[in-house]
């Protein structure tokens, strides 16, 4: 159970690859096309599996063919010189790299979500656990800044868990910084809606993620401030995971929705179009370059 | 006590000893002993002080009898006023918060407050603040913003409290809600770290014009212990991280993530209460006229393109 817990979307060493699937949370086994189709939604226990930032874009986008990345160049550096027992900071970021073929935790852009404009920034949870460094908190940042420069508004998909320690207290100063731009976004009347997927922690939850106008949970999805590690470390004891669900926290009042995914993009240009209705998509910047997703 | 402060404490046990002895008849020979041995406690403390590693400033910035946040409003202010609660769910008594007289000017204090005894720290959950804190804090920089009063705040919290119930009532949710206030608030706010500045919780009062920063004060992303448990998931390699962390203020002032250190007195900020407020006093006195003399435009303008500077990130060609 603890293995299934940890690890994620797994194959049984004795089932053909690639044909079946467990699900992380209820550990059910689903003939994998199937579970595909169903954009990855557990048929026995609705849990949402996490998708990478270009499955996020095709789910999201009317066309991911017209998203337009920006900033894809930038990536982290190391103002510490930080090393872990098991390995550099420097080796952490290359083997990241390498696994997600993105340079930093966040993928940002620009592309049509039903007719209209949007910016769009989504969490790459591959990338060392989607935490938060200088160059993630730089884009994000730049997302807004460019999303208030030609009146977009923005989505954001969080994926995260938390501040990337790596970067001592340059990471935890991302907080302020992307937390400052997504209010500064707010004072010029542009919307922020923000989709918290599985699992959204720490660090993320508590900046640019909960200042969101509209916030939507995944269902399924752990939302919470401390993570059980840090619970464990600093109080003693373990904290208990069934708490912290999108359910759990839409409960207590913390954010608006949760959403199936097969209806998360029609939802989301609905809300916009409440707080923000479109202008003529001629009106955005012209999405050229065909993302690699 | 800390380890590192035992010997200094016996030499000033032995000091006291001798002018207890030496009484009202004071003979030169036991007079010059005592000042020979003044001057090596000075010597060793200043030594001592001048080269405290990563973990033992950790252990001063802990200190229970360092000066928390009431200890400085009490000698930088005057007619101090207290203010509680969120007026949504409670008080939290790990946040205080009032209208206080600096130099002449009224302002707004805000800041986490840590116990001395352990009935009064179990009182301030050890200056761990919960939602309703954040919140206080909140009411009190919109008033802040209205009635045109600048913020100082001082940073002395562990992390913010991280309970089922914090959870509850939306932790993540006060934390950022006051970075995005102060981010934006049309008022000078000056932040200082006194002690401890632990991650968000620390944040969430730590947005202003200008942070300044105890000389042996720490500022980190999570408090080692949590740090430790993150990285090498046991909190028992807290003082490893301590030195990953660079969490110092000389660390973070080469960093360019604070503005300015404030020395403290011979031994630390907990030998001398007075002397610390003194030291912090003299920087603040002056930020606080220049800063209420800018335009608040560009002043909320300069704010952001501070912590929009925060950050070391690099270009790679892209395929």
């Amino acid at each position: 159970m603890a293995v299934r817990r940890r690890g994620g979307v797994q194959n049984y060493p004795d089932v053909p690859v690639d044909l079946w699937v467990t699900c992380r949370k209820c550990g059910g086994m689903h003939y994998r096309p199937e579970f595909e189709a169903a954009l990855r939604v557990c048929p026995s226990c609705n849990y949402h599996d996490r998708l990478d930032a270009a499955e996020r874009i095709v789910l999201l986008l009317d066309d991911p063919g017209h998203f337009r990345e920006l900033d894809a160049d930038i990536t982290a550096a190391d103002p510490l010189e930080f090393s872990r027992p098991n390995g550099s900071y420097v080796d952490r970021v290359a083997k990241a790299r390498a696994l997600t073929s993105r340079n930093e935790a966040i993928v940002c852009g620009v592309g049509p979500l039903q007719g209209r404009p949007v910016a769009l920034g989504v969490m790459e949870f591959g990338f060392i656990a989607g935490s938060m460094g200088s160059a993630t908190g730089e884009k994000i940042t730049r997302l807004f800044e460019h999303a208030l420069r030609h009146r977009l508004p923005v989505i954001t998909v969080t994926a995260s868990g938390g501040a990337r320690q790596d970067e001592g207290l340059f990471a935890l100063m991302q907080m302020a910084r992307t937390t400052a731009a997504s209010a500064r976004l707010s004072e010029a009347g542009l919307p922020h809606i923000c989709v918290m997927a599985d699992p959204t922690l720490a660090g993320v939850t508590a900046s640019f993620a909960a200042v969101a106008d509209i916030i939507i949970g995944e269902p399924g999805a752990t939302i919470r401030f401390a993570g059980s590690r840090v619970v464990q470390g600093t109080l003693r004891r373990r904290a208990p995971v069934e708490d912290h669900t999108a359910e759990w926290v839409l409960r207590q009042g913390m954010i608006d929705l949760v959403i199936p995914r097969r209806e998360l993009r029609e939802t989301v240009a609905r809300v916009i179009d409440h707080l923000a209705p479109a202008p003529a998509m001629a009106a955005a910047p012209a999405a050229t370059r065909a993302a690699r997703v | 006590m800390l380890e590192f402060e035992r010997d200094l404490d016996e030499l000033r046990d032995h000091i006291a000893e001798l002018e207890r002895d030496a009484g009202a008849d004071s003979n030169s020979h036991v007079a010059r002993e005592l000042a020979v041995l003044q001057l090596e406690l000075e010597a060793r403390t200043a030594d001592i002080f001048a080269h405290l590693t990563p973990w033992q400033r950790v252990q001063v910035a802990r200190h229970p009898q360092r000066p928390h946040t009431q200890d400085y409003i009490d000698r930088l202010c005057s007619d101090f006023t207290e203010l509680h609660g969120d007026r949504r769910y409670a008080d939290d008594p790990s946040v205080v918060a009032g209208l206080a007289t600096f130099e002449g000017r009224s302002v707004i204090v805000v800041g986490h407050q840590k116990g001395r005894s352990t009935t009064e720290n179990v009182e301030r959950n050890f200056g761990m603040a919960h939602p309703e804190g954040f919140r206080k804090a909140l009411r009190l920089f919109d008033m802040a913003e209205r009635f045109g009063r600048p913020v100082l705040t001082f940073l002395d919290t562990p992390g913010a409290s991280p309970s089922l119930d914090d959870e509850k009532r939306g932790q993540s949710w006060a934390i950022a809600e006051n970075m995005a206030r102060l981010a934006r608030l049309r008022v000078p706010v000056i932040v200082t770290v006194i002690g401890e500045g632990g991650s968000g919780g620390a944040l969430a009062l730590g947005v202003g014009d200008r942070v300044l920063m105890l000389e042996h004060a720490i500022y980190s992303v999570a408090s080692p212990e949590a740090a430790a448990a993150i990285i090498w998931r046991d909190s028992d390699h807290a003082e490893e991280a301590a030195v990953a962390l660079r969490l110092t203020a000389p660390d973070l002032l080469r960093a360019g993530l604070i503005d300015r250190v404030v020395p403290e007195p011979d031994g630390g900020a907990h030998r001398d209460l007075d002397a610390a407020a003194t030291n912090l006093r003299a920087q603040l006195a002056p930020m606080l006229q220049e800063l209420c003399a800018e335009d608040i435009d560009d002043l909320v303008n300069a704010r952001y393109a501070k912590f929009r500077a925060m950050g070391e990130h690099q270009h790679v060609p892209t395929g």
